[in-house]
């Protein structure tokens, strides 16, 4: 049988997605499922890994049934993930320990508060490139340990296993409690803030740090290479990449070139620039993140603008506010109005990412009038996406001391028009969408399929993108500053709002 | 002629029976009131539910009259869902076809470009998203009058002629439009503007009702054969991409 067709699993923060992709990179077919976000209590954020793997069971033939072939067909399985969710579960019975933390979740921040006062943030940074943060794996294990009775015995003794999404996908993919890999890649390994940034390998200084056993912790793999083949579900298919979503996003963007840059919109957003085979130190709020390593080739490595809350405020506007009934009908309210009317909302939600890095942030709508309508608050949570845009890409000029001239854009969100013609406006340089929105598929697909030789090299797979869409910028000067100026002063408010009380949950 | 469909007057009776109290009314007392099994009730409920035209109370589980009902005279898919939920099939067509690829809604007498997907050879080209065009003139247009989406009211002085190929007489469009309802498909060849042709297929939500056309447009000797007649490779692609949409949007048959 032929194989057609390179299948990726998008195990994302809100849903599920397998694709199929044929040798011009043209999605075949498509299948989705959403699973469940549980908030039990303010800043937690979880999801069940249970779920999630029962809606990989169930996608997975949906798209094969799409394109009318089955497993014999597909060439290679290359896996992209939501990044930084925990999951520990049992090696024996395979179940899960607990709900799956989500990067989202703030619950660990007065214990980061206390890492970035001691040691501080350079011990950190000179290890694995990221300051303590709530939105990285390991201290969420140190809270689980401390939270858990008898689990951090239990990982000593080897019986827990830990893993972001796409150890837990393969792990249940080869088999799972009958031998499955316990594997992960560069590109997630380096956001527990557990592995060396330089050697790619679990660092045993941070280890004894957090307190976190190896026998907890994967192997690290290359992101593309094959790993083995899967028993369950596409049996014999092999899997040959892993990606975290974003870098995921990069390779999908054919972003192989140092200073190439991408940013993908959807629940958050992620600005992520090629920096080549060097690991750049940012001076301006970025992080240092692996972009990908290919098999035995030297590591690539990136700079990376995190902004959590973009798309998840459209999904707020929409289920906690019930102002608009569908995501993509925030455009629609945005244009009833001229403009923001003077409103602004920072959506310091989990905190501020990128550039601010702030635990102590918190949401805030400012510059309310009873002249404000619902049409203001809607373009409002649109520009607050576009204007965080701004910041990022201003530390990414700052750091690489060159200006972006153009922003590839990819995601769901790439749909608004209005949203496009934002970030042209107020990042002043033109704004492409390639021909693939779905970029984190698609990179996921392309790795898992230069491995088994799909495709020949990255040279082919540059020739597959194309531009479908293109906004320049159209805005007085004069206002991008002012409109800029009240940002930025909107930020300032939404600063310190948390007080820290040590030891108690914030 | 047939006797009433009692399933559609049932339905009508628990529409007016939401319509009539301010309240929510949980299935039994839908049931009880209209001297239905429960059953009965819940599978009619459940259909009004699927066509947005009641809620149910998630706590509760009490039934309600829909949003959608409200908005029955005005389109009930918003035109920037309309994108979001075609986006990834008008890439794959672009892709596939080679040519620039158009989304039209139907927008006071004219076609409302919703979706533009650049033709992808990464030469110049401009979004034209929010474009108005001639609802006579462009295969968009025609398509989204041959499916009854859209009505053209001709002024005092007629149909606007763009070339000497647009359908300005009544009873040549009529007659194009009733082939476009044959065929499933719609072209228009040099009718806009000379030298450029485009062919446009029906997108169908739910019941089958249309709510846009999505199309392929290029200069002629792109889209057309030697004899100017449109090319089935284009239309094969342009209708499976239709497709493909229309069951998205939770049109069963197409």
């Amino acid at each position: 049988m032929v194989e057609r067709y390179v299948m990726s699993i998008d195990q994302g923060t809100m849903s599920t997605r397998c694709i199929l992709f044929d040798h011009r990179g043209r999605l075949v077919s498509v299948a989705q499922r959403e699973h469940r976000q549980h908030f039990p209590r303010p800043g937690w954020v979880e999801h069940d890994a249970v779920e999630i793997w029962r809606n990989v069971q169930r996608i997975v033939p949906e798209a094969l049934a799409g394109a009318g072939v089955d497993a014999a067909q597909i060439a290679a399985l290359g896996i992209a993930n939501q990044r930084e969710t925990t999951v520990l579960w049992d090696r024996r019975t395979g179940a899960p320990l607990g709900r799956a933390i989500v990067w989202q979740d703030t619950r660990t921040a007065p214990l980061v508060d206390t890492l970035r006062d001691r040691p501080g943030d350079e011990f950190f940074l000179d290890r694995c490139g990221l300051p303590p943060s709530t939105y990285f794996s390991a201290p969420r294990i140190r809270w689980l340990f401390d939270h858990v009775e008898g689990l951090e015995k239990r990982a000593q003794d080897g019986e827990v296993l830990f893993g972001t999404m796409e150890s837990w996908l393969i792990w249940n993919l080869t088999g799972g409690t009958d031998g499955g890999l316990h594997i992960s890649d560069p590109t997630n390994a380096s956001r527990t803030m557990l592995v060396n940034i330089r050697t790619l390998t679990w660092d045993p200084e941070l280890l004894d740090f957090f307190g976190v056993p190896r026998p907890l912790l994967p192997e690290i793999r290359s992101s593309a290479e094959s790993y083995g083949e899967a028993r369950a579900l596409l049996p014999g298919v092999r899997i040959g990449a892993a990606l975290g979503d974003q870098q995921a996003a990069l390779f999908g963007q054919t972003c192989f070139s140092q200073g190439e840059a991408k940013c993908t919109y959807g629940t958050g957003s992620f600005l992520l620039v090629n920096t080549g085979t060097d690991l750049v130190r940012s001076h301006n709020g970025l992080l240092t993140t692996v972009a990908y390593k290919i098999a035995n080739e030297p590591t690539v490595y990136a700079l990376e603008g995190p902004m959590a809350v973009t798309g998840s405020l459209v999904q707020w506007f929409r289920d906690r506010l019930g102002l608009i009934s569908t995501a993509p009908e925030i455009e629609t309210l945005a244009r009833t109005v001229e403009d923001n009317g003077g409103c602004y909302i920072v959506p310091a939600f989990s905190g501020l990412f990128a550039p601010h890095w702030r635990s102590d942030a918190r949401g805030v709508v400012v510059g309310l009038t009873s002249y404000i309508t619902k049409g203001h608050l809607a373009r409002a949570v649109l520009e607050a996406t576009a204007w965080q845009t701004r910041e990022v890409v201003d530390a990414v000029n700052a750091d690489s001391g060159l200006a972006l001239r153009q922003l590839r854009a990819d995601g769901g969100m790439t749909s608004d028009n209005l949203l496009m013609q934002m970030l042209a406006d107020v990042l002043d340089i033109p704004v492409v969408r390639p021909l693939v929105a779905e970029t984190v598929s698609l990179g996921a697909a392309y790795a898992a399929g230069l491995t088994v030789g799909y495709w020949p090299d990255l040279e082919v797979l540059r020739g597959n993108w194309h531009r479908a869409g293109q906004w320049l910028p159209d805005m007085d000067p004069e206002r991008r500053e002012r409109e800029y100026e009240c940002w930025k002063r909107a930020v300032e408010r939404s600063l310190g709002w948390m007080i820290r009380s040590p030891g108690q949950p914030r | 002629m047939a006797g009433p469909v009692q399933s559609i007057e049932r339905a009508a009776a628990i529409l007016r029976l939401l319509a009539g109290g301010p309240r929510r009314l949980g299935l039994g007392e839908v049931a009880s009131s209209l001297g239905l099994a429960k059953g009965t009730a819940h599978g009619i409920l459940r259909t009004l539910q699927h066509v947005d035209f009641v809620e149910q109370d998630e706590a509760t589980g009490k039934y309600q009259l829909g949003a959608a009902l409200l908005h029955l005279g005005t389109s009930y898919l918003d035109v920037n869902e309309l994108r979001s939920r075609s986006l990834n099939w008008a890439d794959a067509l672009a892709a596939r076809s080679g040519e620039a690829v158009r989304l039209g809604t139907p927008l006071e007498g004219r076609v409302l470009v919703v979706h533009h997907v650049f033709r992808p050879d990464d030469t110049l080209q401009t979004l034209d998203v929010g474009a108005l065009l001639p609802l006579h003139a462009s295969s968009l247009g025609k398509v989204l009058l041959a499916f009854g989406a859209a009505t053209v009211d001709p002024p005092e002085e007629g149909l606007e002629a763009y070339t000497r190929h647009t359908l300005v007489a009544p009873e040549d469009l009529n007659r194009a439009l009733a082939e476009i309802r044959e065929l499933g498909w719609g072209a228009e060849v040099q009718e806009m503007s000379m030298g450029d042709a485009g062919v446009a297929a029906p997108i169908r939500g739910q019941g089958g009702l249309v709510v846009g056309a999505i199309g392929l447009s290029g200069p002629v000797e792109r889209i057309c054969d030697t004899r100017g007649r449109p090319l089935q490779a284009l239309i094969a692609l342009l209708r499976d991409a239709a497709r493909a949409i229309s069951r998205d949007l939770g049109a069963a048959r197409w």
